[in-house]
This record gives structure tokens, C-alpha cells and sequence, in this order.
């Protein structure tokens, strides 16, 4: 075997790693940019750019501490979780104080106050209250403060969803008799919709902090002191009265009772935006607009698809050699890898990368450990490829080639191997075009790749389907040339079969 | 016993028998697997799938090494390698075992494809040729090593009978330059025409041994006698 490949892609990962470290001078932040208005959301005018009042929070509290901010990406659930794992310093996405939330993280003083709101389809008339939706199906965001209170309540059906924009779809659709989410969300995704009403007074208190490690309580004095600043100046009540979220529970938290005089200009230019008649050529310009983050989501998978798979191919040949050929001692440990790897869920050993072996000391790059977890659960397919192949080989050529006088090392590498390769070439290639589609996994370990940005635009717009095909129109052509390099190899290989035919 | 040694001045010893250099030995055999697995045990070859070689000790096994490096063996199904072409099939193993360059191993093959008679095919590939010219590719990958015992595994038992001389006639050739040859076969005729001397076995052990002209027309053992009248039925 060849050492110099291992080697080349040990020195590309632990460049891609040392890309990662903290620079001074940053608040690098975290919030799901799939989360929606009005928190942390894409620019429907201009999807590269990230608007939102958490943002506009955000921007005021980098200035007072004269940092410049910097947005990482992570899924919602893993906003916590990855805040111990120090890829950024601080998260804000609407995450509510609570008791157990704060047992693993500090927050900061509250920034937003407000409530759970229930709604409803518009021709619905038995639901009023909370204790209306006994019995019946209600949706909500997963790990919310407001899945708790469906469950709390008990005997309510609960459907959790990882995107509000989903849940009030299902809501119009009937697959759902009520959603209860944060009143910002329901203001700004049903509170305008015709076939939806919000009903009921406000249930529950949900306040909103800023999440910082229990090991920065630096930091977290900094951003409390800013976010006072913010108050004291007026600053923060400007920011939530242009996004049409300055709200009674607020007046009283602040104290400032004053009349309003700011127009929700931001709120207004969401509301146009999502009412717009959007004529063809619109549609045609809102999708070319699309391209410059697709096309970086599309190289992302394109590398992580890639590396992960020459990592398989690599690993896979060394346990499929190992099984087959091995002491027993080693086969067995290669027969425990393939069944355990193959037998576990995918991302379950992502995040068992990404978030447990930090906690032994091992902290790999989002890229690094994507890169790790697919290509290692990769490797054990390819081992069972390559076994059939290595079976599929007559013995009689290894022991013509040992009775020529070739170490079984020898033999093995130049007589038996390159006999199984072509006969792999086929389901590699299918693992491959898998693979590819299996990357879109990693979303979860905070990389932005193409089905992440997918689920981003089509939030962002409310639109499923045309972002759909031109995601899924990528997966293909990303694909085509890799079928065809197979193709090209598999003749490249099958000298002995291409003249029989 | 059951050993195969060959002594530097090319003098054999097969089974507790000295043969001296030179004789073309045809063996007898029934009770063909057994045969195949003594003589596979004999020089270190595995004979069960991927099965690592049983119960070798390492010495064994260096000496198995050296001993398979003087000893060319062509196997019943040839086992040509099917992604190689005729002259690569050839010069493979002396590239990589004996180390020696491309070229060297190229003019070494073309010679002993020209013996063989097979200088014409040497861009062919293995399911391009006919039987007996991958027989004579198989002998001349062997002959490629520089043997100084021929091992022939049931050599004709896939050959029509106009091949048979065409083999016998290569096997003649390397006699007459002085290749120690020893055939497995179950080929009466064949053994009595092409072999100095032959050693009958049964149940992997030797039940006698003789010229060709003892063996058939004298036999001392009533299992020689027994078999030698049911080939001729």
C-alpha cells in the first residue's frame, strides 16, 4: 500500500482543523439561520445576507465591545451543546431561560419577554384555550418552552417540528388542529395569513437570554453590561419597535412606558415581501440569486463527499485485507468494527464525534469530524465490498502466484487485488452517489451544506418547491462526472471481459 | 517421510526416493485429492481456500519459500492471471520476486515464449487463447522462474489427444535440456510415453516404483497389477 495518500489527507484535515481556532478581536455567535423571522433569517431580498432583530442585538452589543461579530452556523437543538465545544462564544435564537437550561449554561440578563400564542385554522371553532387542545394534535418547535407546556398539560397529541414555518403548514393542511409557539413567530408567520387566526390569551412567560459557556463568566459580564448599555440607551426598544415586537411584558420589564413613535419598518418590508405577487421573471431573478449560496453549500459537499470517500476506500481495503487475511486476534477486531459501524446509525456516531470525544479531550472541526464520522462509517461497507471482491477472486491465482515464488504480500497486491478492484468498482460507485446524499447529515454538526441551505431558502420563502428541484438538480450533476469516472475505470480494469463481449 | 527435497547437485529425493537429475518421472495416481494434497503439503501450499497454510511450523515455512522458488508448477487449471496479457503474465513474477528489470524480463520471456511456441501471442489476453496455448503459456510462466523441478498437476486431463503430443513434445524439449520433470497423472498411455521412471501411489503412499517397462509389463505389487487391468478394460 501506498503510504503517501493517508498522509496527504492527514496533512489537508489537520490544516481544514487549525482553521478553527478563536482569533481576538471576534464575538463569534451562533443561531440556526433556518430559524426564521423574525430572529436570525436570510434576506428574502437578498438571501446572502442575514437579517433579524437578534441580529440588529447582536450588531448594537459587538459595537459596544468593539468586537466584530462573526455568524456560526448550527442547527437549534445543538446551539447548547456546541457552546461547549467552543466553536463560538456566545448563542442567541430565542432560547428561553430555564431552570435546566441553566444548570449547563449561563444567560444573560433577558433581552426579550413575551409568551406562548395558539393558533388555529381560521374556520376553527373549538379551540380557544390551551385545555381546548386535549385530545386533539398540537405542533410545536422541538425542545421549546412550549412543547413543554403541551406536555405538561397532558393528553394533547404532540407533534414537534424543527422549523415553525413546517408546523403552520401542516396546521393549513389539517394535520394539525393547533400550533402553540413563541408570539413573534405566530406574529410573523400566521398573524398575516388568511387561513389562519390567533386565538386565546397568552399562555405561559417566555423570556429570552443570551447563552454563554459557564466557563467565560468574563464574557458573560461583557455581554451584560453591553445589553444594559442597550437598555438604558433606548438602543434595544428601537431595535424591537422597528421589528413591530415591542410588547407590554417589555414596557413593564423596562419600565418605560412611553408612546411609541418608531414605525415597524423592518416588520412591514417582511410582510411585503411574503404578500408580494411574484410574476415569473421575479421568481427566475429570486433563483440566480440562490446560486452564490448554493454553489458554496454545493463545494462543501462536494469536498466533504469526496474526502469521506477516499477515507472509506483507504480504510475500507485495510479492514477488508485485515478480515480476510489477518491473525485472529485482528480479524476479529475488524469483524467488530464493520458490524458495529455498519450496524449503528450514522448520526448518532456523528454526534457522538462531535460532541462526546470533546469531553475526553478530542475536539475535531466541524469539516474534520464530518469528514471522520462519514468516512469511517463508509469504510465499513467498502471492507464488505472489497471482501466479495477478494472471494470473488479464484484462489488458483494466489497459488499460482505463491507457486511463482511471490510472498503472499506480493501476490495479494499484484495479482489478487487488482483483480477485486474492478470487480468493486460498481457498488463503490454506489456508495459514493450514497454518500453523497448521506452528507446532508451533517447539518446537525453545524456544517452548511447543500440540503442545509435548501431548508434556509425554502423557509425563508415559504417555497418547497423551487429550491427543491434546483438542490436536487445539483445532487445529480454533482454525481454524473463520478459515474462516469467509474465507467472509464471499470473498462480500465475489465481488459479481460471488454473483448468477450 | 513425506518430503521433497533437492539437493544442490540437482539430485531429488521424493518420498524416501533418490532420483538423480534428469529423469522424466510420471507418477501413477488414484485417489486423486489425496495426491494433490501431498503434493501441495509438500511444497507449503495452502489447499483450502484462504485458509492460512495449517500447521507449518516457520522454519518449515522458509525452507517451503526456497524450496517453491526451484520448483515450477503447472496447475490443473493453469490459473492463468486473466487481467495480464500473455508477456505479462510471464515476466510478473520475475519482476517482482527475483527483482530484475522490465526489459531483462521481457528478452528472458520472449525466449521462452519462443520455445513454447507461443513468440506470436505475447499481446493476447488469457481467455483469447485456446487450451493448449494457455497450457504452454502456463509452462513458460513457470519456466520464467528458472525452476530446476517441473511439477506438472494432471497436465492433459483438459487436452484433446493431437495437444497431448504437443505437450509431450515441450516436455521432451526441456528433457533433453536437462529439467527435472515430475507429472501427476492418471493418463496411462501418456505416462508410459513420456516418463524415465514411475512411482505408482495409492492413498498418498508410494506402492512401487520402476521403469516404465517394469511398471507395465512386470509389476510387483498386486495393486499395481489390479489398477493397470482396469485402465487397460
Amino acid at each position: 500500500m501506498s503510504y503517501r495518500l493517508p498522509l496527504l489527507l492527514f496533512f489537508i484535515l489537520s490544516i481544514s482543523a487549525t482553521g478553527l481556532k478563536a482569533e481576538d478581536g471576534l464575538l463569534r455567535w451562533a443561531a440556526d439561520a433556518e430559524s426564521g423571522a423574525p430572529y436570525v433569517f436570510q434576506d428574502p431580498r437578498l438571501p446572502t445576507r442575514l437579517i433579524g432583530y437578534e441580529v440588529d442585538i447582536i450588531n448594537a452589543i459587538s459595537k459596544e465591545l468593539g468586537l466584530e461579530p462573526e455568524f456560526v452556523q448550527n442547527q437549534w437543538d445543538g446551539l447548547i451543546p456546541g457552546l461547549e465545544r467552543d466553536d463560538y462564544d456566545i448563542a442567541i435564537n430565542g432560547l428561553e431561560i430555564t431552570s435546566d437550561r441553566q444548570q449547563v449554561v449561563n444567560f444573560s440578563i433577558p433581552y426579550y419577554l413575551t409568551f406562548e400564542q395558539l393558533v388555529v385554522r381560521k374556520d376553527e371553532e373549538r379551540i380557544n384555550t390551551l385545555a381546548d387542545c386535549v385530545g386533539k394534535k398540537a405542533g410545536t418547535l422541538k425542545g421549546s418552552l412550549a412543547e413543554r407546556i403541551l406536555r405538561a398539560k397532558g393528553g394533547i397529541d404532540v407533534r414537534t417540528y424543527d422549523s415553525e414555518v413546517n408546523s403552520y403548514a401542516d396546521l393549513k393542511n389539517g394535520r394539525l388542529d393547533a400550533v402553540l409557539i413563541d408570539e413573534p413567530v405566530a406574529k410573523y408567520y400566521a398573524g398575516w395569513n388568511d387561513e389562519l387566526k390567533l386565538v386565546g390569551q397568552p399562555i405561559g412567560e417566555v423570556t429570552y437570554g443570551i447563552v454563554v459557556s459557564k466557563s467565560k463568566p468574563k464574557l458573560l459580564a461583557k455581554v451584560n453590561r453591553a445589553l444594559s448599555k442597550l437598555i438604558t440607551s433606548g438602543r434595544l426598544r428601537e431595535i424591537l419597535e422597528t421589528w413591530n415586537m415591542w410588547n407590554y411584558s417589555m414596557a413593564i420589564y423596562l419600565n418605560d412606558k412611553t408612546e411609541s413613535n418608531i414605525l415597524p419598518k423592518r416588520y412591514t418590508e417582511f410582510l411585503q415581501s411574503q404578500g408580494m405577487e411574484v410574476t415569473f421573471s421575479d421568481l427566475m431573478n429570486r433563483y440566480i440569486g440562490f446560486l452564490p449560496s448554493l454553489g458554496k453549500a454545493a463545494i462543501t459537499t462536494l469536498e466533504l463527499s469526496v474526502i469521506s470517500m477516499i477515507i472509506a476506500i483507504v480504510l475500507g481495503l485495510f479492514l477488508a485485507l485485515t478480515r480476510v487475511y489477518a491473525p485472529k486476534p485482528f480479524s476479529m477486531l475488524a469483524i467488530l468494527y464493520i458490524e458495529i459501524i455498519r450496524g449503528t446509525p450514522l448520526l448518532i456516531q456523528l454526534f457522538f464525534i462531535f460532541y462526546a470525544l470533546p469531553q475526553i479531550g478530542i475536539k475535531l472541526s466541524p469539516f474534520v469530524a464530518a469528514v471522520i464520522g462519514l468516512g469511517m462509517n463508509y469504510a465499513a461497507y467498502e471492507a464488505e465490498n472489497y471482501r466479495a471482491g477478494l472471494f470473488s477472486v479464484p484462489r488458483g491465482q494466489m497459488e499460482a502466484a505463491i507457486s511463482l515464488g511471490m510472498s503472499r504480500r506480493s501476490a495479494l497486491r499484484h495479482i489478487v487485488i487488482p483483480q477485486a478492484v474492478r470487480l468493486v468498482i460498481p457498488p463503490i460507485t454506489n456508495d459514493f452517489i450514497s454518500l453523497l446524499k448521506d452528507s446532508s447529515l451533517v447539518s446537525v454538526i453545524t456544517m452548511v451544506e447543500l440540503t442545509k441551505v435548501y431548508g434556509q431558502l425554502s423557509s425563508t420563502y415559504y417555497d418547497y418547491i423551487g429550491p427543491g428541484i434546483i438542490v436536487a438538480a445539483i445532487y445529480l450533476l454533482i454525481g454524473i462526472p463520478f459515474v462516469k469516472l467509474s465507467k472509464m475505470a471499470e473498462r480500465r480494469f475489465s481488459v479481460d471481459k471488454r473483448k468477450m463481449v | 517421510m513425506n518430503c521433497l527435497e533437492i539437493l544442490d547437485s540437482g539430485t531429488i529425493n521424493i518420498a524416501g526416493i533418490t532420483l538423480n537429475r534428469r529423469p522424466v518421472k510420471g507418477k501413477v495416481k488414484r485417489d486423486f485429492n489425496n495426491k494433490v494434497k501431498a503434493i501441495r503439503k509438500r511444497v507449503g501450499m495452502p489447499f483450502q481456500g484462504f485458509e492460512r497454510t495449517p500447521s507449518l511450523d516457520e522454519d518449515f515455512q522458509i525452507k517451503a519459500h526456497t524450496l517453491r522458488s526451484r520448483v515450477g508448477m503447472l496447475f490443473q487449471s493453469l490459473n492463468l492471471f486473466p487481467n495480464l496479457t500473455v508477456l505479462e503474465n510471464i515476466t510478473k513474477a520475475p519482476i517482482i520476486v527475483k527483482g530484475i528489470s522490465k526489459s531483462d524480463a521481457i528478452d528472458s520471456a520472449m525466449k521462452i515464449l519462443d520455445k513454447v511456441g507461443m513468440a506470436a501471442f505475447t499481446e493476447r489476453y488469457p481467455h483469447e487463447l485456446s487450451g493448449g496455448q494457455s497450457q504452454r503459456v502456463a509452462i513458460a510462466r513457470a519456466l520464467a522462474m528458472n525452476p530446476q523441478v517441473m511439477l506438472y498437476d494432471e497436465p492433459t486431463s483438459a487436452l484433446d489427444p493431437e495437444l497431448v503430443e504437443e505437450i509431450t513434445e515441450i516436455m521432451h524439449t526441456l528433457h533433453d535440456e536437462g529439467m527435472t520433470q515430475i507429472i501427476v497423472t492418471h493418463a496411462m498411455k501418456f505416462a508410459k510415453s513420456a516418463s524415465d521412471t514411475i512411482v505408482y501411489m495409492e492413498q498418498g503412499q508410494i506402492v512401487e516404483s520402476g521403469t516404465p517397462f517394469e511398471i507395465f509389463n512386470n509389476p510387483e505389487d498386486s495393486r499395481t497389477r489390479r489398477y493397470l487391468k482396469i485402465v487397460e478394460e
